[in-house]
């Protein structure tokens, strides 16, 4: 991944569940234009916590091993408008896994309050119908993602984990 | 448990209305998948996985559609058609797909509309009803 939207993550549990967190600030600057003097998030990059959310969730369950892309919004309700200073709650859970493709549901949450249902498929791109060749390297997941773990240890072997090593 | 045929087809029809955003009077037994309801290959996808929750049934891949595993092999096309060879492997695969017209010019690029709701209904329900 070249872009991190998210914080990090809170929560993991392999192959079902993850939680992460976004703090929205004024210092990033599409919320100077989106709109000027009424900065709100972008519906768009809620789907862009979601997809990174599942995404990683997804790619942890084959050790980042398969090129996982965001393949179809399945769905996407927004509750209320999301504003600097906001800390969003991005739960992604897994409802189907096949050897193509995922389905996963998610909730974006303010505190108590819901924000956003988003319901996603990711394709493992190199089972594509198609039959398209891909390159060998994994250009999805790259090094940063174990920064995005670094508060969650994962369960299995030391060299199996994406996150930090446990504490010594 | 045994469903009738319009039981199946109102389920499946739900089914497609959530996967593609369609219409559920778009949803005609002889509408295309790809043609009418405009699908693209990872709604195949996201359509057996609906099909397998709303029915409670395994669904193979290869079995309701199960194009690609005969348009990959280059011993059933000649001259971008399906050869005699192809068209009984594709009778053999398809049971629940209506090959009449398709039979007439077995023209590779129309095999998608073979992909029809209609298909989809034959295939749940001599599932659902075969159990």
């Amino acid at each position: 991944m070249r872009w991190i939207w998210i914080d990090k993550f809170v929560e993991f549990e392999s192959g079902r569940r993850a939680v992460a967190v976004k703090n929205v600030s004024l210092a990033e600057e599409h919320l100077h234009d989106h709109f000027p003097g009424f900065p709100v998030m972008p519906e768009c990059l809620m789907i862009e916590g979601m997809a990174q959310t599942g995404g990683i969730l997804v790619g942890q369950t084959s050790d980042f091993r398969e090129k996982v892309v965001l393949a179809k919004i399945n769905k996407a309700v927004f509750f209320d408008y999301v504003t600097p200073g906001d800390s969003l709650r991005i739960e992604a859970r897994i409802e189907t896994l096949a050897p193509e493709a995922v389905g996963t549901s998610g909730r974006i949450t303010r505190g108590d309050q819901l924000i956003a249902e988003i319901d996603l498929m990711f394709s493992h791109i190199d089972h594509n119908l198609a039959g398209k060749k891909f390159p060998e390297e994994n250009f999805v997941f790259t090094g940063s993602i174990t920064t995005l773990l670094r508060d969650v240890v994962l369960d299995g072997p030391p060299d199996d984990r994406c996150g930090r090593e446990p504490p010594q | 448990m045994t469903m009738s045929r319009d039981e199946v087809f109102q389920k499946v029809q739900g089914v497609l209305v959530d996967a593609l955003g369609v219409d559920d009077d778009e949803v005609t037994p002889e509408a295309t998948l790809m043609g009418d309801l405009g699908a693209e290959s990872i709604d195949f996808l996201d359509i057996v996985f609906r099909l397998e929750k709303a029915f409670g049934m395994k669904v193979p891949r290869d079995e309701l559609f199960p194009a690609e595993g005969i348009l990959n092999n280059p011993e059933l096309i000649s001259n971008g058609k399906l050869t005699d060879k192809g068209l009984s492997e594709l009778r053999q695969r398809v049971p629940h797909m209506d090959l009449t017209e398709f039979e007439k010019d077995p023209n590779i690029n129309k095999i998608v509309d073979l992909f029809t709701v209609n298909a989809i209904v034959n295939y749940v329900a001599g599932k659902v009803n075969a159990t």
